[in-house]
């Protein structure tokens, strides 16, 4: 995983709460049995006029103009900004994996779904929870003005608009620590190794049920 | 000091190492694994070279992808004709096969949705911390176990560390209390606790169903509930331990015999919430006020009873609402204050993870006994949750009532639920379906999606559109209740 670095970037306002993760990246796209290669896919139903089919190139698919994503003002964001009750539904991490892979580094929304919050952390992407009125106010600035951006910085955990306001938000300690020096967390559990194995035997000794193969 | 929900139980008898951090080390006793969110996890292992921690803690099966046709099932994994769902269940055997992980392959008869294999084994049993990567894996919950549904990078995190890294959440308690009317059912009940609470209502909680309604459910109900906890934003659902689940484990092939059985069992005893709990939220409803529930829109919370209407976006409660209620009724072509018994249908679906087990089935074959499918319908098919509750079902003459009334009778697998295979939805089609997420092109590209109860989706499938199975004439389906 990289390093989280300060950064500025383009804001892309989607106007719309419950984004689920169907949506995010469309089933047909999960049968992939790699981690990469999901962007082109990222809200394939929104983005493209037509049905999406794994493999296929995108290049060529008719695209909704509407879509936020194909406006020529959000190019190469980086920050997308959402509504409540972003990526809900299924656990599937290729919904990270397309965002990531489009180039989206941060989400800002008021609320996210768990397993959502969980799987995107794990893939260096930060998800910046800010007020309702918070967000309002960067959808209205972000609509309003062309290329507008913001810096995203982690470390101090705020997020600093053009005109210089100071958004504050809160992230856990130690997925701020695994973001900011990219650590794989496998690495960073096996080093708690001998006390899984001693809480593993204790375990076993007090439920043996719980190992127990079928004959 | 007051007492432990059954939440704080589980997570205490799992609680390896606490951190200073807020986040905890938790262990895991079973992991459920299926082809679609497996593979990256096993090339993680590969790239950096670990080996699984506990083998014999994993089970294997393919669900998601396979086939449900009989022709194509009876081929095995030649049977897929998609070249690149077959990649992925071969990935899953050449995985399993690897390392040495016990796995259901696609034609053992013990294949089936996980959420049913799991359960069915008894390789899901009270006290037992269990993950899967799939969101439904609350379901496991309805036994007293702490079940959460995971990504890729924790099923990882699982084979290599036997752990997981997880923080506690708090604790939500709905309770149900009261009888659940004639034709109203386990499926209807979470449906009306979605509505109430929402899609977020239970997001960064662990929610306890409780309530003499839901002490009243089988173990099939139960299952049907507790799948349905992450609709309501909640990763786990949780229902306490009680005769009807130990009835239901005993001598299933993993779980416990002899002394350890009565061990266990006495363990099991104590997998309740303590008297004086106390829950961070607590929400009631009242059995009575629940009738059989049908979803208008995109959301599972987009939802209302089948004497109701599709709602007027323009009177919901902010914008924001206003706008989603508008947008899904134009996806689904539905009109505001339209009768929910006027929504005409175009396929029925009858299986997945939610209601996919024996009883569902039953619930479904009784209404369907000796009816036939509307002739507007163009495909009602009924799907098994695994080749033992097909077996199941074939002994019991269900699936010659389904063939006789017009359904097809298919081979187990997650199917139409979110249509990876070859089961799906045409764009615009309407379809009463059994399963748990209304979201847009879930079944299909442009497919809309109605959730019910199995009594629900047949009576629907007979009369072309929805109708209230509690206004069917007696010995159908005013008795779906009792199996």
């Amino acid at each position: 995983m990289k390093k989280f670095e300060r950064f500025e970037g383009v804001v892309a306002p989607l106007d719309r709460a419950n984004v689920d993760t169907d949506l995010i990246i469309p089933k047909q796209f999960l049968k992939s049995i790699k981690r990469t290669g999901f962007g082109v896919n990222l809200f394939d139903e929104l983005r493209y006029l037509d049905e999406g089919q794994p493999g296929q190139d995108c290049s060529q698919r008719p695209l909704n103009p509407d879509f936020v994503l194909n406006q020529p003002r959000y190019q190469g964001a980086e920050v997308l900004l959402a509504r409540r009750n972003f990526g809900c539904g299924s656990s599937r991490e290729h919904a990270p994996w397309a965002l990531e892979d489009f180039g989206f580094k941060v989400v800002i929304a008021p609320s996210f779904a768990d397993i959502f919050y969980n799987n995107a952390f794990k893939n260096g992407i930060l998800l910046i929870t800010l007020a309702e009125e918070e967000v309002d106010r960067l959808f209205a600035e972000a609509e309003a003005r062309e290329g507008y951006q913001l810096d995203v910085d982690l470390e101090n955990q705020r997020v600093i608009t053009p005109s210089g306001e100071i958004l504050e938000f809160e992230v856990d300690e130690f997925r701020k620590h695994c973001l900011l020096n990219g650590l794989d967390d496998i690495g960073i559990t096996l080093q708690d190794e001998d006390a899984i194995r001693r809480f593993e035997e204790k375990h076993r000794r007090q439920r043996p049920w719980l190992f127990r193969q079928p004959a | 000091m007051s007492g432990q929900t059954l939440y704080d139980k589980l997570w205490n008898q799992h609680l390896v190492k606490q951190r200073d951090d807020g986040t905890a080390l938790i262990y895991i006793d079973r992991q459920l694994l299926h082809e679609v969110t497996s593979p990256q996890a096993f090339e993680g292992l590969r790239l950096a070279n670990r080996k699984p921690w506990r083998l014999d803690a994993n089970l294997a099966t393919p669900d998601h992808n396979v086939p449900t046709t009989v022709k194509e099932r009876a081929e095995g994994n030649s049977g897929i004709k998609d070249p690149v769902s077959l990649i992925q269940v071969q990935t899953l055997d050449d995985n399993c096969l690897e390392y040495g992980i016990e796995e259901f392959k696609i034609n053992d008869p013990r294949q089936g949705i996980v959420h049913v294999v799991g359960p069915e084994q008894g390789a899901t049993l009270p006290g037992m911390t269990v993950v899967c990567g799939d969101s439904h894996t609350a379901t496991h919950g309805a036994f007293g176990a702490l079940a959460h549904g995971i990504g890729t990078s924790e099923v990882e995190h699982v084979l290599a560390t036997q752990c997981l890294l997880a923080q506690k959440m708090k604790n939500m308690q709905v309770r149900v209390e009261g009888e659940l009317g004639l034709g109203v059912t386990a499926k209807d009940v979470v449906l009306a606790i979605i509505g109430e609470i929402g899609t977020a209502g239970g997001t960064g909680y662990a929610i306890e169903f409780a309530g003499s309604a839901i002490a009243s459910l089988s173990m099939e109900g139960r299952m049907t509930v507790c799948n349905m906890a992450i609709e309501a934003g909640a990763r786990v659902g949780l229902i306490a331990v009680d005769d009807t689940t130990i009835d239901y484990l005993a001598e299933r092939p993993f779980a416990p015999t002899a002394e350890q059985w009565d061990a266990a069992v006495a363990d099991w005893r104590q997998l309740v919430s303590d008297a004086d709990a106390q829950f961070d939220k607590v929400v009631t409803l009242k059995a009575e006020d629940i009738e059989p529930q049908v979803s208008w829109g995109t959301s599972p919370e987009m939802v209302t009873g089948i004497s109701g209407q599709v709602p007027d976006p323009q009177a919901a409660k902010d914008e924001t609402v206003q706008r989603s209620h508008a947008r899904a009724l134009e996806y689904m072509g539905l009109q505001a204050n339209q009768k929910i018994t006027d929504i005409k249908l175009d396929k029925v679906f009858i299986g997945s993870c939610t209601n996919s087990r024996i009883e569902d089935l039953r619930e479904a074959a009784k209404v369907a006994k000796g009816k036939k499918v509307a002739d507007s319908i163009q495909l009602a098919m009924v799907v098994p949750g695994s080749g033992l509750v097909k077996r199941q079902a074939e002994a019991e003459g269900l699936d010659k009532i389904f063939t006789e009334a017009g359904f097809e009778w298919r081979e187990p697998g997650c199917s139409m639920c979110l249509a990876m295979n070859a089961d799906k939805l045409g764009a615009g089609e309407h379809c009463a379906s059994t399963s748990n997420r209304n979201f847009e092109g879930r079944q299909g590209y442009g497919g809309r999606t109605h959730l019910v109860s199995p009594a629900m989706a047949a009576a629907a499938a007979i009369a072309g559109h929805f109708v209230d199975v509690r206004t069917l004439p007696a010995n159908d389906a005013n008795h779906a209740q009792e199996a």
